[in-house]
């Protein structure tokens, strides 16, 4: 009886196997943490009834490193580089979510230059990390072995561009630690504005061709649309933010919302889907990609002169010290609200008596239980591929 | 020369070159597929990467031949063996050129059309066998693709076999060097039916878009997920050779075979199966690929009806065309 219900995704995800149809046979399937498509080191158990998936548990914690804890230990300038890899798809936005959070808590002033900069720096990392995610999720669907990983390593490409102009920038591909209290470590070199738009340029280009070989590709839509299914309401309840909310036909995102950065000068179309299945995920995010561009471009010829950071030259990495107060601080990463909660107490002015990170993955994996059930292994592959979870970040 | 000895030599000779062809073929496959995702494909082994497959072939026959401890040892063993026994056991009836042929069967059709049904088993055996979940999800996959394609596959196979009035392979080709190319004239059921006969070639070889039940995104490797050394190379091996036959058959039924103007017959039988070979990794390095349940709607739903009317088609023209077939 339970696995005919099951069978419409209707399962309530918390029975216990007691609670199924002995005579259903299910097979248990240990899917990762060691398997191809998930993302990392990820696991669901899946309970199979033939190919169809009763029920999924995911699992967590494979790739749990203490990071919040680690950061308790370190002083406020310190901790920096260590949030770099917990989204390593978008460090980017991780130091600017935990910067921002410390300049509340510090009442630090960040010039007007530095914010732009971030903006324009979070903008380029939405594009390169829609990229990789386009490139992966080609890759879930298509296989290593096909026309997947054709379109995977043409994305690496195009985001390679952008690590480029990273790089040129901070000095470094992946993990910047360009962001600091106050404002920016890194000033951009002579000549950047013409890097950029070039950049964006050829990858414009070539996102058409991309959204040819996925969004208008017959395969791609059979094998997306209707697929996890996901309603607004249910991805409001489970605290899911960003694109996946988007496509559930939820108008929400914070740098239109909640402006942090020069957003209250630049506008953000936000792209909304009502489908909430894996195409519209896909479609939002795609759209999301041409809005960062024109977001790009316009912050680029919108950043002012003046300092880049409004702190005073650190000295000591003990200089900075805060007794009191709690802040948590939300900006919309490529992956949806990454909250940054910090108290501080009398005991370690240097270091947060308590931080927590929300980390927009976390949330996106805590739908598989509702939406996998229902759908079959394959299905199963291409909604993780399209929630875009980043494990660095679900386990910290 | 007796017609033993005669197919002794000619089934070594085709089988050799087959092989040595397959080598070439991966090597190409890597070059091809590198080239469409903008980098190098091998480079390192030989000229131009020319002995990656040597390479390939001597570390894998190398590795150590693991066997579950739980897995069924006599038919995990034999799964390989049938696998590449049949794939290459279809290239008997091939004819290569009016000369160049193992055993010219009468029923050649009906010899390729059984052989390639029956790697199933094969697959099946090596999914079962394995005591893996991975591998007996892509078993199952397997056996509900092989249900599926097998109707079109046939249907499209009829369509020359009623144009020629033969189930000989050399018969076929030899009326359409008489008269045209299948996939020419008549060009409403011959060229749908090419189309028809290369999708269920993809099926049965396992190829993007149809290589569900390998899918090594969803099922790490399919059935081969517990195969290691030699016997993974004996699948890597079949399916190849699976492709390559596909596409030499399909040459001979729809594309005229050997024939062709200027150059000996066998040039352009190599020719167009390469030709062939080339546009299924084309089409494997482009697309992503089917669920199973997808390829199971395509294939009843709109292939096979689209096989009946060619083969309805096929028949009203031979029984009505002015001047009708031989």
């Amino acid at each position: 009886m339970q696995t005919q219900s099951a069978r419409r995704g209707r399962v309530d995800p918390h029975l216990s196997m007691r609670d199924y149809d002995p005579e259903a046979d299910l097979m248990l399937l240990h899917f990762g943490p060691q398997h191809p498509s998930t993302h990392g080191v990820f696991r669901m158990d899946l309970h199979l009834d033939g190919e169809v998936v009763v029920k999924a548990t995911p699992y967590l914690g494979y790739l749990h490193r203490a990071v919040e804890k680690l950061c308790e230990r370190l002083t406020y300038v310190q901790q920096t580089p260590v949030v770099d890899k917990n989204d390593y798809v978008a460090p980017m936005t991780n130091e600017q979510a935990l910067n921002m959070a410390f300049e509340k808590l510090l009442n630090v002033e960040v010039p007007r230059r530095a914010r732009w900069v971030r903006t324009l720096f979070a903008e380029l990392q939405r594009i390169a990390s829609h990229l990789l995610w386009l490139g992966t999720f080609a890759l879930d669907l298509g296989g290593a072995l096909g026309g997947g990983s054709t379109l995977f390593i043409h994305t690496f490409r195009e985001r390679e561009l952008i690590l480029d102009l990273f790089e040129e920038v901070t000095g470094a591909r992946f993990h910047y630690n360009t962001h600091t209290l106050g404002g920016n470590r890194h000033d951009l070199p002579a000549g950047f504005d013409v890097k950029v738009k070039a950049a964006l340029a050829e990858i414009e280009a070539r996102l058409d061709g991309y959204e040819t070989m996925t969004l208008h590709n017959s395969i791609f839509v059979a094998r997306t649309r209707g697929v996890g299914v996901l309603d607004g309401e249910l991805a409001l309840e489970l605290g899911i933010t960003g694109p996946i909310l988007r496509a559930s036909g939820v108008d929400h995102d914070l740098r239109r919302d909640a402006p942090y950065g020069a957003y209250d000068e630049l506008k953000v179309r936000v792209a909304v889907e009502q489908g909430g299945d894996c195409y519209a995920r896909a479609k939002v995010r795609v759209a999301e990609m041409r809005d960062s561009i024109r977001l790009v471009r316009e912050a680029i010829e919108g950043v002012p002169e003046g300092p880049l950071c409004g702190f005073k030259p650190i000295r000591l990495v003990g200089q900075v010290k805060a007794t009191a107060g709690q802040v948590y601080v939300a900006i919309e990463t490529p992956r949806g609200e990454l909250g940054t909660f910090v108290i501080a107490s009398p005991d370690n002015p240097t270091a947060p008596h308590r931080l927590k990170i929300r980390s927009p993955s976390l949330h996106a994996l805590s739908a598989i239980p509702y939406i996998v059930p229902g759908a079959t292994v394959s299905d199963a592959v291409a909604i993780l591929g399209s929630l875009d979870p980043i494990m660095g970040e679900v386990d910290r | 020369m007796n017609a033993l000895a005669h197919g002794a030599s000619y089934g070594a000779l085709i089988i050799l070159t087959l092989l040595t062809t397959v080598a070439m073929g991966v090597w190409f496959e890597r070059k091809f597929a590198g080239r469409m995702q903008s980098r190098l494909g091998p480079t390192m082994v030989g000229p131009v990467g020319l002995l990656q497959s040597v390479a390939d072939v001597v570390k894998l026959l190398n590795k150590e031949d693991i066997i579950p401890r739980d897995a069924d040892r006599g038919l995990f063993t034999l799964a390989p063996v049938l696998a590449a026994l049949l794939s290459l056991g279809a290239a008997a009836v091939v004819p290569f050129s009016s000369t160049v042929v193992a055993a010219d069967l009468d029923i050649g059709v009906i010899w390729v059309v059984a052989l390639g049904g029956l790697t199933v088993i094969a697959t099946f055996a090596a999914g079962w066998s394995s005591n893996n979940k991975f591998a007996l999800l892509g078993a199952m996959r397997g056996i509900a693709q092989s249900v599926s394609y097998g109707v079109p596959l046939v249907l499209s196979v009829l369509v020359p076999v009623i144009l020629a009035g033969t189930m000989s392979l050399s018969g076929i080709v030899a009326w359409q060097t008489r008269h045209h190319w299948f996939a020419l004239w008549p060009v409403i059921p011959g060229l749908p039916a090419l189309g028809l006969f290369f999708l269920a070639m993809l099926a049965e070889s396992n190829r993007i878009p149809f290589d569900i039940p390998e899918a090594e995104s969803e099922l790490v490797a399919g059935v081969t997920t517990e195969y290691t050394g030699a016997k993974f190379v004996l699948f890597y091996m079949a399916e190849y050779v699976h492709t390559l036959v596909g596409s030499a058959v399909a040459s001979v039924l729809f594309l005229g075979g050997w024939d062709g103007p200027i150059a000996p017959g066998l040039h352009w039988m190599v020719a167009k199966t390469l030709a062939l070979f080339v546009a299924v990794y084309w089409v494997r390095w482009s697309l992503l690929r089917y669920r199973s349940d997808q390829l199971m709607a395509l294939c009843w739903r709109r292939l096979t009806p689209l096989g009946v009317g060619l083969v309805l088609l096929a028949s009203a023209w031979a029984l009505f065309a002015p001047g009708g077939p031989a």
